[in-house]
């Protein structure tokens, strides 16, 4: 089966600034993938090109096997899009807007359109310039996911809505994963990322520098390891592959790279050990890796 | 390039398929942007209409008689006159109709032109600039979609401008084939100007840019055909140039013909077809022409709320000042065939406002002095009312939690304001005068000095309006009644003359309260009292901005 969405070596240039910088992209049928990266990297460019908007200066762009700037009309049939940054007309209410935007895309169930006004607890009959951030995130979000359609395209779809708000977004996107939709999440909350996606790809600076499945990428981070010992531990530093070692109290904390652990155990067994926590990195703290200033000197 | 390129021999098949799907949603968005305009166009239309309407009432009480009539025409015939106006066809036996068609046309086309710049860029690149044009782009809407239904706006308002046009002169009882051509000659503008603004709208990022470019070529059109109405009765080359002129140039009421609007429907459909090109080649939301970066780092003179309003206002300060400053070169340069006019027939001077006793070319070049003084006013009331746009979009409340102060707020808006109306000022002063003393030579005296200073006796009743203008911000009562003191003073003293208004009514004007000087010596009395009332206005609009809920 063909991916939904696949980008290889895709570049923009806006006038001397280049955006995107061969730049790969793959969605599978069926996944929710993660797309990540620091603000400027390029995520918002990278999906205008996919939804026809912005044209791509070299490399090829495929969605559902087509290009999204000739085919842009028949492609949209098949997905529904929500901005980071939802502005909408002011004189124009939100269910007005709602039905403008379901009805550009060929309309969808009314059922499922007051099912979810009710799941995202949105007046539908206030005019958009009343609407707060997160009101005016809920009209783009209910939009979209009132029509029937194969991928979603979210960038940064829940910065400003509250908690209880981000967990009825999740829920969605759970349905629509369980119905085998397609969903490409840009966003900077890792945590929804983490609960959310089966794939993730991180963006710096236009290029792609890890792509793949969560798991995997765990491994290019460092485990925080906590452990209590009755002899002193603290030779542990010598080791290599072992970084950052801090006491608090008794408990002797440290960060392992991945592959170093077996020697750091050995290391300790004789040292009468109390307790010992080894935890897989976060997807944070792989971000933060990935852009500290010692990762980057790493890769030039 | 590597994106699906099909091969050569497939692309016509595969283009007629693209160009039917590149329309998609049109109809929709078409539908969508009534909905938007739909108190808008319909107000347009009807202050159009009743203006005529206004005017075929008026105008038989003004002129009851040939005779009166035949006084009007004379103003025609005359360069400055037809500067301001029209061609001047049909002088010998002037008509009702034909004072419409001559006078009357061009004031509606500019307007009918204004509406539909405002139209076009609101549905094409504000929406883009907004972010909205990518929510709407992201349905299954074609790439053409969102501008073929502006233009589809535009073509409705401009209908509705001149089904309205022509009810309320046929209402006046004025002949119907022509009443139809001067209705359609006024649309016409509209459609050349609205699609005009669709090429601007392409090639500028930011709407105000674009609504700057397609405004600055209708000024141009305005003033060429001005120019070209003056060299000759009747209009020569350079009005032919201008598509205000080809509206004109049916010379309905006299001797109508339909072929003038011709090359306005040729122009229109070429403005929209390189609208349609450019736009394919084009990202959403970028423009041609490309945006400069600025500095990374702020200077001490933009720290402050006068420094940023300086900034934010100063290229649509330089776009006035140029234009009044030409505009004033112009009517000054015209000054002695002007006086040599009135010297020839007295009667038209007291319709313009001008004087054949003593300094008549004085007289006359202080009249139109306060003309500019009026554009000026204008200036002032636009300038402080941005202060509700700014607030409106929360950057106001911005700089307010900065700890800017309301009170500094407003008074460095109105600094920079009366700062620019005092340049302003000074710019037509200074043309008006330099013009007239390169038409009349040496030995007139240092007209352009003379002017210069003059101008700023305008600036207290300009500061008043500006004031004005904040006590509506400060009370938030919105600024209609503001622009219907300063259209009323406008409308009374530009047609009161002429419509022969009470003497009362004509000495209570504001503008008429200002000595006209330099023909006339300086009274500083009323100058004071202005500058007083302006000063109480501000007096009251700090404590009211004060007291109020900011609008976010």
């Amino acid at each position: 089966m063909s991916p939904v969405i696949d980008v290889h070596k895709l570049s923009k240039n806006f006038g001397a600034v280049r955006a995107l910088d061969e730049l790969d992209l793959r969605l599978e049928a069926g996944e929710v993938h993660g797309f990540l990266g620091p603000n400027g990297a390029g995520k918002s460019t990278t999906i205008r090109v996919l939804l026809g908007a912005v044209k791509a200066d070299s490399g090829t762009v495929r969605l559902f096997g087509e290009d999204p700037w000739t085919e842009a009309v028949r492609l949209h049939r098949r997905l529904s899009y929500v901005p980071g940054d939802v502005n909408l007309w002011p004189k124009i209410t939100g269910g007005e807007a709602i039905d403008l935007l379901v009805s550009l895309r060929g309309g969808a169930d009314g059922r499922r359109r007051s099912e979810l006004l009710e799941r995202f607890d949105l007046d539908p009959s206030k005019k958009a310039r009343t609407y707060s951030k997160g009101n005016r995130q809920k009209v783009a979000l209910v939009a979209a996911l009132a029509s029937d359609v194969e991928l979603l395209v979210l960038d940064e779809p829940t910065s400003g809505l509250d908690p209880l708000m981000e967990r009825v977004f999740q829920d969605c996107v759970r349905e629509a994963k369980a119905a085998g939709r397609t969903v490409l999440l840009s966003s900077h909350l890792l945590a929804e990322v983490e609960t959310l996606c089966d794939r993730v790809t991180i963006i710096r600076q236009g290029q792609t520098v890890q792509s793949g499945a969560l798991s995997e990428l765990r491994h290019l981070a460092r485990a925080a390891v906590s452990v209590v010992c009755g002899k002193d531990p603290s030779g542990v530093a010598l080791l290599p592959g072992v970084h950052d070692v801090r006491r608090d109290g008794e408990r002797l904390l440290f960060s392992v790279e991945d592959g170093a652990l077996p020697a750091v155990l050995e290391h300790l067994l004789p040292l009468d050990i109390g307790s010992l926590t080894s935890t897989p990195p976060t997807l944070e703290e792989l971000f933060v890796h990935q852009y500290s200033p010692d990762a980057q000197g790493a890769r030039s | 390039m590597s994106t699906a390129a099909p091969p050569r021999g497939q692309r016509d098949g595969f283009r007629d398929a693209r160009a039917a799907g590149d329309l998609t949603g049109t109809g929709r968005l078409f539908r969508f942007a009534l909905l938007r305009d739909r108190l808008r166009v319909p107000l347009w239309a009807l202050a159009l209409g009743g203006l005529v309407g206004y005017f075929g009432a008026v105008l038989p009480l003004a002129y009851p008689d040939q005779a009166a009539l035949q006084t009007r025409a004379a103003i025609l015939k005359d360069p400055s006159g037809a500067l301001l106006s029209g061609p001047g066809y049909g002088l010998e036996n002037y008509t009702l109709g034909a004072m419409l068609a001559n006078e009357v046309l061009g004031m509606l086309a500019v307007a009918a032109a204004l509406m539909s710049i405002f139209l076009v860029v609101r549905h094409t690149r504000a929406e883009e600039e907004s972010g909205r044009a990518e929510l709407v782009r992201a349905g299954v809407v074609g790439r053409y979609a969102p501008l073929t239904a502006a233009l589809g706006a535009l073509l409705v308002a401009n209908g509705a401008v001149a089904v309205v046009l022509a009810a309320a002169m046929l209402g006046n009882g004025l002949a119907g084939a022509d009443s139809l051509a001067l209705a359609a000659g006024v649309a016409a503008v509209g459609l050349v100007f609205g699609a005009g603004a669709a090429v601007t709208a392409q090639l500028s990022q930011s709407a105000r840019g674009a609504t700057g470019l397609a405004g600055g070529a209708l000024g141009l059109a305005y003033l060429l055909r001005g120019i070209g109405d003056a060299q000759r009765v009747g209009g020569s080359t350079l009005s032919w140039l201008s598509p205000v002129g080809w509206s004109q140039q049916t010379r309905a009421f006299v001797d109508l013909r339909w072929w003038p609007l011709l090359p306005s429907a040729v122009l229109a459909a070429l403005l929209c077809l390189a609208a349609y090109l450019l736009a394919s080649r084009r990202d959403l939301g970028a423009g041609l022409l490309a945006a400069r970066p600025g500095p990374s780092r702020a200077t001490r003179a933009l720290a402050s709320p006068a420094g940023l309003a300086l900034r934010l206002e100063r290229g649509s300060i330089l776009s006035w000042c140029l234009g009044l400053f030409a505009f004033a070169l112009l009517t000054g340069s015209m000054g002695r065939t002007i006086v040599e006019s009135f010297e020839a027939r007295p009667e038209l001077a007291v319709v313009i406002g001008g004087s054949t006793g003593g300094d008549a070319l004085r007289a006359t070049l202080s009249a139109f002095l306060r003309y500019f003084a009026m554009a000026v006013a204008v200036h002032a009331v636009v300038t402080v009312n941005r202060l509700r746009r700014e607030e409106d979009s929360g950057r106001t409340a911005l700089l307010l939690a900065a700890g800017a102060g309301r009170a500094r707020l407003l008074l460095h808006c109105l600094a920079v304001t009366l700062a620019a109306d005092a340049l302003l000022l000074l710019a037509a002063g200074f043309g008006l005068g330099a013009g007239a003393a390169s038409a009349v030579g040496p030995g007139a005296g240092n007209l352009a000095l003379e002017f210069t200073a003059a101008s700023l006796a305008y600036l207290p009743l300009v500061s008043c309006f500006a004031a004005l203008t904040a006590l509506a911000y400060g009370l938030r009562t919105g600024s209609w009644w503001v622009w219907l003191i300063l259209i009323a003073s406008l409308l009374i003293g530009l047609y009161g003359p002429i419509l022969r208004l009470p003497e009362a009514l004509l000495d209570a004007e504001p503008f008429g309260l200002v000595p006209a000087v330099p023909s006339v010596p300086l009274n500083g009395n009323p100058l004071l009292l202005m500058g007083l009332t302006a000063l109480v206005l501000l007096a009251a609009a700090v404590p009211a901005f004060r007291r109020r809920d900011l609008s976010v």
